[in-house]
């Protein structure tokens, strides 16, 4: 595709010369690079409540963002207006901290290589809203009709359609049309007069409204949003202390990311910063473990045809027992014209193993099990992390037995992975909602894992 | 562009949104500029100005109600926005409680709140004040090996607000903060941590030198940590992470929360909740404070709300919305973005200082665990369950001794707020939470066989 034919050629008029003009503006005060990142993002939301659709939303934000680099210093400004003016100065204030004697000149842009990774014919926001309505109110119905214990059921769809142009002074130019959809519920059981316990089920990814079918329709996860709620209405509390924890496969790859994708981000280990910064080569989890990160999975909720920096992504392998050396690229992301973009993680997960889930439980005399999380977090420099788990059981003779109440899981990324000594043969990717947040920017990502057994881990339960 | 611009483009909209078919309508845009550099081993680098500017309209049709933004203040801008907004409240369902307040709710404190100050420094004394106090936390001591940078950041602002019952209100702010983050080693561990000081303007922030040496102190007494045996204990939680607690029963005490019956404080009004010394209190009308402001989102002027009094729940959050479907009356606590509905909000949220000094809680608790950071999201406020991750210090015999880490605390807020043991008297308003130190008895701490 060429400029003239892309959304911002069209819509906005926007040349070569333009892109040629605002770049030689970046560089002006000397520099080693320059790029710009255009950014139209239109989103629509819809959402029930108490059985009635309350509010909707929908809105279109712009902007573009000029990036200077200089050595190691980095000038950022934006502008929300894309008169040529308005651009020009947001160049010229980037170009502020560049005072290095320095001097690149642009080079002729030249479209980059890119995947073709969602080719969503119809954006669902450009689909009728009442289509989408509909959505969130059968995932309503089915959730309530589902078990009387239920008091309460909100339903969220949020979709969004992102056109993005990315020029660099090394003569990249890309442009992508980035889908987004994302259906989720949430309910609330009671028994009697007992404590009210919750269930959260969702799912989505860069893809049309026909992908709410089947597996992915609201009646399902309704159905798996009840079934959680139900489940925790029998809950006992969780044990405290270090325990052998068994991950049960999708979602449950969130430790991947915790444990190891975050501490890996170029960014803290070009500072040194992080636990793993150094240990290249280094032993780093068991030798079960290979972890990848692949922003080239079709229609996923963390893949790009090309990122932010206008590299196309890739499959980058992590770890495959020791640290990987090899330089991952194609991941350099923001959260949207306002910021500055940085190393992020796409879809990160683990490979399959040889063992099968039965055989990984059944090898559990005491321990704990755990189906579903709620999120965690990473201190990087120290490594170490927790997740929270949501739906979670106790393994009493390699079986699962009773329900456990919600607790954190905590461990340090480089020694954690190496506690684990089977890996199923069942890699489950996420349903596709996780959002990453990092240094204020959230971007959406996704993660998978396998079945996989972990010998110690500390469990923060508030049982003896 | 200029207050008076941004006020003309609210009102216009509010205007538009009638002329399409609205019965009613608000609007919301924020203007600001942001500053932000950050200098790293002496040098800068990252350096990011600009400004932005955004509206958001929410408009009712009878009982039906929709929403949208733009980040386009131009009148075509606004007029697509106003489209916008009355399209997609045709598809929503009437909801007898939708709606603005009632006029006689409107207004605003008169009073000035202080929250506007001239923001005068250059570029390069910005810089200056990141470098200084790098400098002063990496020159503190020779296990402070490394920095994740110091920064420097400001704002300024302008947020306007009109509805079409008449208000039409605007108020300008500006903050600015100071932080440092050192690295520090010992063997292969390595530790991070930070202070930072926030205020109006860069004359009442702490000194670069003060931040540069606090964040190294914080980050020293983090190295060579331990885990600890799995037990029972008292924790005492620094101000900086006691001020989560205080959030944890914001989320509990919203209007939201308690009309969805998700919440362990539901129907606990003018009952017991927590230790007779407990006081929390949110109030936006404290001038200079970063949580006030002189109306709510929704036009409501800000009012001091004691949710808890002497250990007793007083009073829930709310907004029109929730307000309604509790059948009670606004508190002023709307809050919202430019996209969406209003949602419940805080000012200066805080617990009431008590009359301890820190030190005198560590020496009234003895032997306990010391909390400096809480990690992770496993805080259920629908049923009280709560479990995070957390280092700190132990404490022996009325002192900080060895640093711990990679332990879990868990409880029940529910026991947590009536275990409070003691409350100190070093209540600081760092934002828009705050809290001073606490003890809290009966935790359990996860950590090693």
């Amino acid at each position: 595709m060429g400029l003239s034919s892309s959304f911002f050629g069209q819509k906005f008029g926007i040349s070569e010369r333009d892109l040629d003009r605002y770049l030689a503006e970046a560089l002006a005060r000397g520099a080693d690079y320059a790029d710009l990142y255009f950014e139209y993002l239109a989103t629509s939301s819809i959402s029930i409540d108490e059985s009635i659709v309350k509010s909707a939303t929908q809105g279109v934000s712009l902007g573009v963002g000029v990036r200077v680099i200089s050595g190691e210093r980095t000038g950022y400004a934006y502008s929300d207006d894309l008169s040529p003016a308005k651009i020009l100065k947001a160049a010229a204030t980037a170009a502020c901290i560049a005072d290095s004697p320095s001097k690149v000149d642009t080079v002729g842009l030249t479209p980059s290589l890119q995947h073709d990774l969602y080719p969503v014919l119809r954006a669902p926001i450009d689909q009728p809203l009442e289509e989408r309505v509909l959505l969130v109110k059968r995932a309503d119905a089915a959730a309530r009709a589902k078990d009387a214990r239920v008091i309460q059921v909100q339903g969220s769809y949020a979709d969004s359609l992102r056109h993005v142009l990315v020029a660099t002074s090394d003569g990249k130019l890309s442009f992508d049309r980035q889908p987004m959809a994302r259906l989720n519920v949430s309910v609330l059981a009671r028994e009697g007069n007992g404590i009210p316990q919750q269930g959260y089920s969702g799912g989505g990814g860069r893809v049309g409204l026909d992908f709410f079918t089947g597996a992915n329709s609201p009646e399902a996860y309704a159905e798996e949003a009840v079934r959680q709620a139900i489940v925790q209405l029998g809950a006992v509390e969780a044990p405290a202390g270090e325990s052998v924890v068994v991950l049960g496969p999708g979602w449950p790859g969130v430790l991947l990311h915790e444990a190891v994708g975050h501490g890996l981000e170029a960014d803290f280990n070009r500072k040194g910063t992080s636990a793993f910064s150094g240990r290249v080569g280094q032993k780093v989890a068991s030798d079960l473990c290979t972890v990848i990160d692949d922003g080239t999975i079709d229609s996923r909720r963390g893949s790009l045809n090309v990122d932010d920096e206008a590299n196309p992504t890739r499959q980058n392998v992590l770890i495959a027992a020791r640290l990987s050396g090899g330089r991952s690229t194609g991941s350099g992301r923001r959260e949207n014209y306002q910021h500055i973009p940085m190393p992020r993680m796409t879809n990160t997960f683990m490979l399959s193993g040889a063992s099968t889930p039965e055989e990984i439980i059944r090898s559990v005399p005491k321990g704990i099990y755990c189906a579903n999380f709620a999120g965690g977090q990473v201190d990087i420099t120290s490594g170490n992390f927790v997740f929270s788990a949501s739906e979670s059981y106790l393994i009493e003779d390699g079986k699962l037995t009773r329900p456990v109440r919600g607790a954190t899981l905590i461990g340090n990324g480089p020694e954690a992975m190496q506690y684990i000594s089977m890996v199923g043969n069942d890699l489950k990717l996420d349903q596709g909602i996780g959002i990453c947040g990092k240094e204020g920017q959230s971007v959406p990502v996704g993660v998978g894992i396998p079945t996989v057994r972990i010998d110690k881990m500390t469990v923060g339960g508030t049982a003896r | 562009m200029t207050e008076q611009q941004l006020r003309d483009a609210a009102v216009s909209a509010v205007q538009q949104a009638l002329a399409l078919g609205a019965t009613d309508a608000e609007c919301t845009i924020s203007d600001g500029s942001e500053f932000s550099v950050s200098v790293r081993l002496g040098e800068v680098e990252k350096l990011k100005e600009a400004d932005s500017c955004g509206a958001g309209l929410r408009v009712l049709l009878g009982q039906k109600q929709g929403s949208s933004y733009t980040s386009d203040l131009t009148p075509e801008g606004i007029q697509q926005m106003v489209a916008s907004a009355i399209d997609i409240a045709r598809i929503t369902e009437p909801d007898p409680y939708a709606g603005l307040p009632d006029a006689a709710e409107l207004g605003q404190l008169t009073g000035d709140l202080a929250l506007a100050s001239e923001l005068t420094l250059s570029t390069a004394e910005k810089i200056e004040l990141a470098k200084r106090a790098e400098k002063a936390a990496l020159s503190l001591d020779p296990r402070i090996t490394n920095s994740d940078g110091a920064s420097f950041d400001s704002h300024s602002g302008t947020r306007v607000f009109a509805n079409s019952r008449g208000f039409l209100g605007s108020y300008r702010s500006t903050s600015c903060s100071l932080s440092a983050v050192p690295v520090a080693k010992s063997g292969d561990r390595m530790e991070r941590d930070y202070w930072y000081s926030i205020g109006r303007d860069h004359t009442t922030l702490e000194s670069p030198e003060y931040i540069g040496r606090l964040a190294a102190e914080r980050v020293l007494r983090r190295l060579g940590a331990r885990k600890i045996p799995t037990q029972q204990a008292t924790i005492v939680l620094d101000p900086r992470v006691a001020r989560s607690l205080v959030g944890h029963v914001f989320s509990a005490v919203t209007g939201d929360a308690i009309y969805r019956k998700s919440s362990f404080l539901l129907d606990k009004i003018d009952q017991k909740v927590a230790a007779a010394a407990v006081t929390i209190v949110d109030d936006p009308t404290i001038p200079g404070l970063f949580g006030s402001s002189p109306f709510d989102d929704e036009g409501v002027p800000g009012r001091r709300n004691v949710i808890i009094e002497s250990g007793v729940l007083k009073t829930y959050l709310l907004h029109t919305y929730t307000a309604r479907k509790l059948s009670l009356k606004t508190t002023g606590n709307a809050s919202r973005g430019l996209t969406g509905s209003p949602g419940t909000g805080h000012g200066n949220l805080y617990l009431e200082a008590g009359t301890m000094t820190p030190e005198e809680i560590l020496r009234a608790v003895g032997t306990g665990l010391f909390i400096t950071e809480l990690i992770g999201q496993g805080v259920n406020t629908v049923n009280g369950d709560y479990s995070r991750g957390a280092c700190g210090l132990w404490i022996e015999n009325g002192e900080l001794t060895y640093p711990v880490a990679e332990v879990t605390v868990a409880g029940n807020l529910s026991e947590m707020l009536e275990n409070i043991l003691y409350i100190g008297n070093d209540l600081e308003f760092r934002g828009s939470t705050s809290a001073p130190t606490i003890a809290i008895g009966g935790m359990t701490i996860s950590g090693v066989q």
